[in-house]
């Protein structure tokens, strides 16, 4: 999944807020910590934050809320403008761009889904949908054509001539998600796009979220404070707490590995066997030799577990979706986390 | 605990200074006063001497002559009077009442107005807006004062939307440059409590006299509302909306035009429906500059004492305000509802299809039968003279005219005369004493320092036993207004219903022009200091009745219910839950009350004052626009030292109760 080089690369960002945020950045000593930077008057909506977004991946951004998750996706759209470090997208410093250059990348390379919508209220669905299409320009019939494609996409059909007021939390996020897609995106900034829906209609919408993401395969930045969803989404997960991002990595590696207490933390209450995938958890061959059948990798140990325990073999070969051989599952390990460490 | 113990102290100590304060302050008033009284008091320190007396208005006549004519201000403001204001003016003059300028094609027929104005009212909110929209303009018609109403409609048509585009202008101006909005919040301030007669003046003097001056004086006096609400709600747009207009990739321009006026729609709205009430207030008012309209003819009819006429022509005022009011509030609250795929065109634009037939319907029906078209002298319904009888021989009713005479007699012997009296009789310096520590008890240490400050100029304006006169007025209405409209506040809110009812008609009382209140107090107690009193004081308890009841109903009802359960009886209830969580609320309430007073007592002059008022009503007749200033800005002043003490207050106390 990731590619050569990152779409989005954020190197050292600070985002300050506060009376004169950039003199007091310039001036800190390094190593001060949240509370330091709080009690000279500052907030620290983000924190000396590294991290690399690939192409096609999906990071999800997991935080409680004041994590500043949403401050840092506002800067890798410049919604905000940042106190220090470079962001680049695609390779160019998005601090350099004038309000022309950046008008002309919002409205070509990104798409972004809010957490209340963030509709139009006087806009009926298509022309809210049909708006970024119309703020760039295009004429009337090219908009309005290509409104009702995504709007389709979206299960929306029918619905065109509505106002948002009239239409229920989970359809006016479909509208906000077709919004987002109509200018065809390379990069998809979601945030918390499911927070304010209730739990049935949120795992319907995560559902038809894959269903788009498989189809689409657009570079994803996705916000949640919902571990569960993060687990279900997510290709890397981004733990953030008071502006830093405390672990960065794949969630099994999160699960099986936490980098700090505070990660910890979170797992604990996971059904690890649910999050963890049998790659995630095979050591590499080394040469060992492994004989019949292999497992698919990129099941959980959840999914596996009838076979793990009737599969009376110690050693377990575990393949690529290819069918490929890439690594073996000691099978008393897939146990132990299946049944809990005895 | 740590940070409580070491609060404790200082606060006592604080309490324990600004009681210092406020007995030294009053304490020195007292002091003076009673010199005064033993005469002990030099008499420089009573009232100041008359050389001591800057030449304000002296100086503020050369001021404005200079930036008359000698920087030509004049020839601008009447090119913009006799080119563009009066051009427009004379269109809607000719269509609506049929003046004699282009495009002569007036007057509409008056069937064709109420048609359209069913339509419009239909649209906006059903059938009762439709037949009170035709109601209106049928009664207008049948009674006889069609061409009256139509002028003061031709001024409301022009001033109204150029109020409402120079207002959303300079409220975008202000919410997008932090240095505008710093410039325009005093002079908003100002205008707010400034006396109308001072828009009327200076509006005549560089204006013309007639409906420019009428216009340009409607459209200042409106603008300050439209410009705070358009403000307001550009501020009040949620910050996702913003960010989706961003992210969708708007330029500056379409961020405005497309996300920020779109999402602002309420707010900018209620501006739209503020606006077109405090034009007809205007214009209605206009008639002391010599507008021609409905205001002219209930001056007319009031000063030579013709109840009926009058009563016929408020009730044509206050129909048109609760129309406009309604019709334009209706529009705030309409949301865009959808067509189903398919729809056909005229369908989708049934209501301008209609009012576009309607129109045209009567237009033509009234080529056929004139009636339609316009109602002749002779061929009203108008009741006039028989009213007129009616009222005059009910008030002579022995009952009624004991009572109304008692209550004159009452009022102005025992309470009003010697209240007056009191209140001159102190010297000057022990009343600016008196004013400042009430508002340093009510607001602190700011509304004291700026009452400080404005009293002093008001001392110095060389007008001061008029302006104490006009305190006077507007104290005592205020007071007599506590004691009718707080109670009358508390019994409604009781119960749901008598809430509902009593809230819609304090709204409804609001609309009505404040000329309105002029007549129910001259029927009553003719022309004198009374009916001053007593048209300020109805005026004055709509505010305050109202706002009782709404802090009395919006008191959390875990509050009174944990009141209930503690087994507290009514009245425990109302004086230790209720009555102390609404008390913000009412402050804004008793704050409208004095605003509306410093307002209603200028407009009083007309019933013969010695205040303030008085004297700027005279000005009206000349040219003394400095005097008129000054006049006008002590009248400011007083009022502003005011609002900012009970602000203050309010703000505070909402704080310190946790309440938004």
């Amino acid at each position: 999944m990731p590619s050569t080089s990152p779409v989005i690369s954020a190197k050292n960002v600070w985002k300050l807020f506060g009376a004169s945020p950039q003199r007091y950045l310039t001036n800190m000593t390094p190593g001060r910590s949240y509370d330091d930077i709080r009690a000279d008057g500052y907030i620290a909506g983000v924190k000396d934050v590294s991290i690399e977004v690939g192409r096609g991946e999906m990071l999800v951004i997991m935080g409680l809320s004041g994590s500043g998750k949403s401050t840092l996706v506002r800067c890798f759209s410049r919604l905000h403008d940042i106190t220090g470090g470079t962001i680049e997208v695609e390779g160019q410093d998005i601090m350099a761009m004038d309000e022309r250059e950046l008008i002309e990348l919002r409205r070509n390379k990104m798409g972004m889904v809010f957490q209340s919508f963030g509709l139009l209220p006087h806009r009926t669905v298509l022309d809210n949908v049909a708006f970024p299409l119309e703020m760039r320009g295009q004429d009337r019939h090219e908009r309005r054509a290509r409104a009702l494609e995504v709007i389709q996409l979206v299960g929306l059909e029918g619905r065109e001539e509505y106002f948002p007021r009239e239409l229920s939390g989970g359809q006016q996020q479909r509208v906000g998600i077709a919004r987002s897609l109509a200018i065809e995106p390379d990069i998809w900034f979601l945030d918390e796009p499911f927070s304010a829906l209730d739990p049935l209609i949120r795992r319907e919408m995560q559902d038809e979220f894959l269903r788009l993401q498989e189809m689409l395969g657009k570079t994803i930045v996705f916000i949640t404070h919902d571990f569960d969803e993060a687990l279900r989404l997510a290709d890397r997960i981004a733990i953030m707490r008071n502006g830093a991002v405390e672990q960065c990595d794949t969630p099994d590696q999160i699960v099986m590995n936490p980098a700090t207490e505070y990660v910890a933390k979170f797992t604990e209450e996971i059904d690890k066997a649910r999050v963890v995938h049998a790659r995630g958890l095979a050591s590499p061959l080394n040469g060992t030799a492994v004989e019949g059948t292999a497992i698919d990798g990129g099941a959980t140990i959840h999914n596996l577990a009838r076979l793990l325990i009737n599969d009376t073999r110690a050693h377990l070969p575990v393949a690529d979706a290819k069918g490929a051989v890439t690594g073996v599952l000691q099978r008393q390990k897939a146990l132990d986390l299946l049944l809990g460490d005895a | 605990m740590a940070t409580l113990s070491t609060d404790l102290p200082q606060k006592a100590q604080g309490a324990s200074t600004r009681s210092q304060v406020l007995c030294l302050l009053l304490g020195t008033a007292l002091l003076l006063t009673l010199a005064q009284y033993l005469s002990l008091l030099p008499a420089w320190l009573h009232r100041l001497p008359k050389e001591m007396i800057p030449p304000t208005a002296q100086v503020l006549d050369a001021a404005f002559a200079f930036v008359q004519n000698d920087l030509g201000l004049i020839h601008v403001t009447r090119f913009i009077a006799e080119g563009p204001l009066e051009f427009l003016l004379d269109t809607s003059a000719n269509l609506l009442e049929g003046k004699r300028r282009w495009p002569y094609l007036g007057p509409v027929p008056w069937t064709a107005v109420a048609g359209v104005a069913a339509v419009v009212g239909y649209a906006l909110g059903g059938w009762r807006l439709a037949a009170l929209g035709a109601g209106t303009f049928i009664w207008t018609a049948l009674i006889g004062q069609w061409k009256m109403a139509m002028q003061t409609m031709s001024v409301l048509t022009v001033a109204a939307p150029l109020a409402f585009a120079i207002g959303l202008g300079l409220g975008i101006a202000a919410w997008k440059y932090a240095w505008v909005e710093r410039l325009l919040k005093p002079m908003l301030s100002v205008l707010q409590t400034l006396p109308f007669f001072t828009y009327l003046l200076p509006a005549v003097i560089f204006f013309k006299v007639g409906p420019t001056a009428g216009a340009v004086a409607t459209v200042i006096f409106a603008i300050p509302p439209m410009i705070l609400m358009t403000t307001l709600g550009l501020k009040k747009v949620s910050p996702e909306v913003i960010e989706a207009g961003k992210m969708s990739g708007c330029s500056r321009w379409q961020m405005l035009r497309h996300v920020y006026v779109p999402a602002a729609r309420t707010e900018i709205l209620v501006g739209v429906n503020q606006v077109i009430m405090l034009c007809l207030a205007m214009v209605v008012l206009t008639a002391f500059i010599g507008m021609p309209g409905l205001g002219a003819k209930l001056l007319a009819m009031m000063g030579s004492f013709k109840l009926g006429r009058s009563f016929e022509i408020g009730i044509t005022i206050v129909l048109l305000a609760v129309t406009l009011d309604r019709m334009s509030k209706a529009w705030v609250v309409k949301q865009p509802a959808h067509f189903d795929k398919g729809t056909p065109w005229w369908i989708r634009h049934r209501m301008p299809l209609l009012a576009l037939g309607v129109f045209v319907g009567f237009l033509l029906l009234a080529q056929l039968f004139p009636i339609l078209g316009s109602i002749g002298r002779k061929q009203h319904f108008s009741q006039g003279k028989e009213i007129d009888f009616l009222i005059k021989g009910f008030l002579a009713m022995d009952g009624i005219r004991a009572v109304t005479e008692w209550l004159r007699w009452f009022l102005n012997v025992k309470v009003l005369i010697p209240f007056r009296d009191t209140l001159l009789s102190i010297p000057t310096p022990a009343f600016i004493l008196m004013v400042v520590s009430f508002s340093y008890w009510l607001g602190g240490r700011r509304p004291a320092v700026f009452a400080a400050i404005f009293f002093t100029i008001v001392a110095f304006s060389g007008w001061w036993d008029r302006s104490i006169i006009t305190l006077y007025a507007v104290i005592s209405a205020v007071v007599l207004a506590l004691m009718i409209g707080i109670p009358l506040g508390i019994l409604a809110s009781r119960s749901e219903a008598w809430s509902r009812r009593v809230l819609l008609a304090c709204d409804t009382a609001q609309t009505f022009p404040s000329f309105i209140y002029l007549i129910p107090a001259i029927m009553l107690f003719g022309v004198n200091d009374v009916a001053v009193i007593f048209s300020i004081l109805i005026f004055a308890t709509v505010p305050l009745t109202r706002y009782t009841v709404e802090g009395l109903r919006t008191v959390p009802a875990e509050l009174t219910e944990a009141a209930d359960m503690s087994g507290s009886t009514r009245r425990q209830k109302l004086l230790s839950v209720q009555l102390p969580l609404a008390l913000p609320t009412m402050a804004v309430g008793f704050n409208q009350a004095i605003m509306f007073a410093f307002f209603m007592v200028i407009i009083a002059a007309f019933i013969g004052t010695q205040d303030l008022g008085q004297e700027l009503q005279r000005t009206l007749a000349g040219t003394e626009l400095g005097k008129n200033f000054v006049l006008g800005l002590n009248v400011s002043l007083m009022a502003l030292t005011f609002d900012m003490a009970i602000t203050a207050w309010a703000e505070r106390r909402k704080q310190a109760l946790g309440l938004d």
